[in-house]
Order: C-alpha cells, then sequence, then structure tokens
C-alpha cells in the first residue's frame, strides 16, 4: 500500500468533438507502484493516449479519480513529465543544453549551478555530450527523442509519462531505444507510465502491463511482465504471454463464433 | 519451386572486402573560397543590383533626356552633393523619427491586443473583427481625418503610421499564435507555466516565424505610408521629411534630385530589409530550423 504511487480508480473520461461527445475511457481502476514501468497496451481508439493525458493533469476525469502520491491530480505539473510521440515537444529555438536546463529553470527545482551540472551530466548519461550546443532540427528522430527523455529525467518527476514515444521511429531506431530506456531505468530505476499499440514493445519495454478493450476502453487485463526484454523474443515465455495477450484482445469475438477459439 | 525459380532466377550472394574510398579525400569537406563566394548570398544580391545599375545607365544615356530620366552617374551626383550639404540627411533623419514614434507606437498597440485576443474567446473575435475592417484600409486615406483631427504636423503622421503597422503586426501575431503545435503547449503546460510566462516563454518564441512576418509587413507598410503622406502634405514647421525632399525637387523639375530621394527611400528600405532584418532572421528563425 505504502508503495502506491499512482493510483486510478474508476476513472470515465469524455472528451466533445464539434459533433459529438465521446467516452474514452470506462471505469478504469489501476494502481502503479514507485519503479513500475507501467505499459498501457490497446487498440486504436481505447483512449489510452486520453488517459496518459488525464494522468498529466490535462483532462479532468468525469467519474472516479487519479491520484499522486494521495494527491488529488487538477492540473498538469513537472512531478509528471510527458514525452510525447511527436518530436516537437522540443523547442526549436533552444539548444540540446537550454532545452534540457529549461524544464530545471523555469520550475526553479534546482540552484542555477546545480540545475547546469546536473543538464551537462544527463546529457552525458544519453549519449548527447558531442551535440550539447546543436538545435533540435539538426538531429535524428532518435536523438531527439533521448533529449526528450533527457530533459524529462533530468527534473527527477515523480513519474514519466510516455506517449507511444517510439511509435514515429524506425525499427532499429526504436530497438535501440527501447535497450537504452531498459538500460536507464536499471541505473535509475524511474517509475513511469508507458503506452504503447505494440504487444511487443508492451512486453519488452514494460514490467507490468494493463490491457484495455476499445470503444470506450475498459480493463480487460493487469499482467505481470517483468523479467522480459528483447533476449527473451524467441522465449517460449514470451510467445506465450504475447499470444495471451493477442487473445485478450482480439479472441473475445473468435470464441463466439468458433467454440474452440484458436488463433493461428 | 522450379515456378519460382524460373520467375527469380537464382542469384549469387557476395560478399566483397571494403574498396578503399581513400582516393576521394574526406568524406566531408569544406568548400573551396571560389565554391562558397558563388553560392554567398550577398554576392548574388549584389551581382544582381549591378547589373540593375548598368541597364539604368545605358538606357538613361540612349535616351539622352536629363528632365525625364537622369543617368546613375549623375543621380549619385545629386545624391552625393545633397549628403555632403546635410540637407538629405536632415530629411532622411526626420521622416525617420516619425517612423520610428509611429512603428514603436504601433508595436506596443498590437502587443496589447494580441495579449487581450489570445487570453479570451471575445477578444479573439474583436481582433479578427477590427483586423478585417481596417487592413485593408489604406493608411493614407485616414490622413484627410488624421489633419482634421491632429492638424498639421507630426501627430497625424505617426497616427497614419500606426494604423499601417498595427493590423498587420497583430493579425501575424494572432495567426502565429494559433498555430503553435498542440504538442509545444502541452509541454510548456506540463511545466506549470500560466499567464505571460507561458505567452513569453512558449507562445513568442514558437510563433516568432509569423511574428517576424508581420513585422516586416508592418515596416513597409509604414515607410510607404510615411514617404506618400509627406508628399500630400509636404512641410510641417520647417522641417520636412524625405517625402517634402521628392516633392520639392519636382516643383523645381529637378528630376537628379527626384531621382535621388527615391534612391535614399530605396536604399533605405534595403538596409532595413537585409541588413537589420536578414540578421534578425539569420540569427533567429534560420538558427533554429523554423524557417529556411
Amino acid at each position: 500500500m505504502t508503495s502506491t504511487l499512482l493510483d486510478v480508480s474508476g476513472v470515465t473520461l469524455q472528451y466533445k468533438t464539434p459533433r459529438h461527445l465521446v467516452t474514452a475511457t470506462y471505469r478504469v481502476d489501476f494502481s502503479v507502484h514507485q519503479s513500475d514501468r507501467f505499459v498501457i497496451l490497446g487498440p486504436s481508439g481505447c483512449g489510452k493516449s486520453t488517459l496518459l493525458k488525464a494522468v498529466g493533469g490535462f483532462m479532468p476525469p468525469v467519474e472516479g479519480s487519479i491520484r499522486i502520491r494521495d494527491r488529488e491530480i487538477d492540473s498538469p505539473g513537472p512531478d509528471r513529465m510527458m514525452v510525447f510521440q511527436e518530436f516537437e515537444q522540443l523547442m526549436p529555438w533552444k539548444t540540446v543544453y537550454q532545452n534540457v536546463l529549461f524544464p530545471m529553470k523555469v520550475t526553479r527545482r534546482f540552484a542555477p549551478a546545480e540545475a547546469a551540472a546536473r543538464t551537462d551530466a544527463v546529457i552525458e548519461k544519453v549519449g548527447l555530450a558531442k551535440f550539447r550546443d546543436v538545435y533540435p532540427h539538426m538531429l535524428s528522430g532518435g536523438m531527439k527523442m533521448r533529449v526528450a527523455i533527457a530533459r524529462a529525467m533530468a527534473l527527477e518527476p515523480d513519474i514519466l509519462l510516455m506517449d507511444e514515444p517510439f511509435a514515429a521511429l524506425d525499427a532499429l531506431t526504436r530497438r535501440t531505444m527501447q535497450q537504452e530506456l531498459l538500460a536507464l531505468w536499471e541505473q535509475l530505476r524511474f517509475t513511469v507510465l508507458f503506452v504503447t499499440h505494440s504487444i511487443e514493445e508492451a512486453i519488452i519495454v514494460g514490467s507490468r502491463i494493463l490491457v484495455l478493450s476499445p470503444h470506450p476502453g475498459r480493463v480487460r487485463a493487469e499482467l505481470d511482465a517483468g523479467g522480459l526484454d528483447h533476449n527473451s523474443i524467441g522465449k517460449p515465455e514470451f510467445g506465450a504471454l504475447s499470444k495471451r495477450i493477442n487473445y485478450l484482445l482480439f479472441g473475445d469475438d473468435q470464441k463466439q463464433h468458433t467454440s474452440e477459439g484458436g488463433r493461428a | 519451386m522450379t515456378e519460382s525459380s524460373r520467375q527469380n532466377p537464382m542469384r549469387v550472394e557476395r560478399e566483397i572486402e571494403l574498396i578503399d574510398a581513400g582516393v576521394i579525400g574526406d568524406v566531408e569537406r569544406p568548400l573551396t573560397v571560389v565554391e562558397r563566394v558563388v553560392n554567398n548570398d550577398a554576392v548574388q544580391r549584389l551581382t544582381i543590383l549591378v547589373a540593375i545599375i548598368i541597364i539604368w545607365e545605358l538606357y538613361a544615356r540612349w535616351l539622352d533626356n536629363a528632365l525625364l530620366f537622369p543617368t546613375f552617374t549623375e543621380t549619385v551626383q545629386t545624391f552625393s552633393r545633397d549628403i555632403a550639404n546635410g540637407v538629405l540627411i536632415d530629411r532622411t533623419l526626420t521622416s525617420l523619427r516619425t517612423l520610428a514614434l509611429g512603428y514603436a507606437f504601433g508595436l506596443a498597440l498590437a502587443a496589447l491586443l494580441t495579449t487581450f485576443a489570445v487570453a479570451s474567446g471575445i477578444g479573439t473575435r474583436i481582433l479578427s473583427t477590427l483586423t478585417a475592417m481596417f487592413n485593408p484600409l489604406p493608411a493614407i486615406a485616414l490622413l484627410p481625418l488624421a489633419l482634421i483631427w491632429f492638424g498639421l504636423g507630426t501627430p497625424s503622421l505617426v497616427f497614419v503610421i500606426i494604423h499601417s503597422v498595427l493590423w498587420a503586426v497583430a493579425l501575424n501575431t494572432l495567426i502565429g499564435f494559433r498555430s503553435v503545435p498542440e504538442t509545444l503547449r502541452m509541454s510548456g503546460r506540463n511545466l506549470g507555466l500560466k499567464g505571460a510566462r507561458y505567452v513569453g516563454l512558449i507562445l513568442i518564441p514558437a510563433a516568432f516565424p509569423s511574428i517576424l512576418a508581420g513585422l516586416k509587413i508592418g515596416w513597409a507598410f509604414a515607410w510607404r505610408t510615411l514617404v506618400a503622406a509627406e508628399l500630400v502634405f509636404g512641410v510641417s514647421s520647417r522641417s520636412g521629411g524625405i517625402g517634402w525632399y521628392i516633392f520639392e525637387a519636382r516643383n523645381d523639375l529637378d528630376t537628379a534630385t527626384v531621382f535621388s530621394g527615391l534612391l535614399t527611400v530605396i536604399l533605405i528600405g534595403l538596409v532595413v530589409e537585409s541588413v537589420i532584418f536578414r540578421t534578425l532572421e539569420a540569427r533567429t528563425v534560420n538558427l533554429w530550423g523554423m524557417q529556411r
């Protein structure tokens, strides 16, 4: 109980488009513990990004509550740093160094000298020391992602919120980024809430997987996935978990029609 | 298998030692001086200017009518004479002083209006309505009214300049603010930025390409309006501006001086555009990769 960092209970989220009132999630419960790599997995339309925005404080729930360290979330704040899918989160008018420093500067969480030292340290850690004074438009997608993670981590947030951060990357870079994220986690043991639509990514990155069903997003399962990474892709446990999630997400319909419910 | 191998005949796999690429030199080689000079923007622009001057000179000599079309050399002589005796400098300074005043007021008002507009929905509607009404209205058309309200003199000029700057800048800034990517907005709010800090630290730099475009359009409108207005009501007190200089020379049928006045107008335009604004661009939006 004491290790519960983020508590989401009975959360229903709705938003308005010009013509419709869309229910994104319906009565979703889950709790994230300290140092979890908590993955929200689901097909498009299951409201996973909306859920992340709600945790980020950008959207109040219609029903239910979202609490971080027993405090109700009511607005965005630097204790929950978001890493977005688009690379536009980096400010084009600031260098890598200034981008990483900026959150520490505006939140005044660290003394100027300490903030500068932390910036250098974290840039070094994500392997961008050579690109310290370069502007974002000169970086590759993977490098921008590393800057985005670096600037979020430097602030030492309670939780890192990542909205399909690797979705726009090519397969090779994505794999590298997943490995780097895991390596950083080994080092720092931060808590991360990670949204993805890829089953493979969920198993590799996550220690805990929340499976959501679509239209509206409801909890289908919460599974344990610790100890599985790139090295276990060929292993039977990995295949079994992947099959199980596949079944949870897509298997129900087939079970109703064909009594065996077998899947290829 | 035989079916597919007929369509795709067996191809030999190969694996070879890397060939030596050292002969082409470094993979990244600095451009030679000549290559850099030819590619240089300033050099290219200068070449165009020189070409125009040569055409001008040749045409005027061929026409041989100083009253209609003085040569370039003649214009430059008049120009340097009036620079030397201080008339032109005096006239130009008078114009620039008025311009700076009007431009500064216009910008301040535009900043005020856009801040109001981004702060509330009704503000946005007020600004877009006002802009739709006044932006197409030529500033010079307001001059008669300004003369009635403020009389002959600097206040009237400042009024029309403000009018020409305000709407262009406000409209561009508002468009710029609106097109700031949602991710960037969210990442700013994520840090808890609100109000003036949010506008100053996120919105203004993010919308800077549009704002800069607005500043440029505003400057051109203001300069045009000012010279035109000076031509219309000539001199106020004893110090006329550059427009008055041109007007006076026309009355004397001194075409070379008219040309030298026009040349001054163009030169100031070129300096502001290609020195001030270009430097600003190179240090901001180009450096940040927000504009090519």
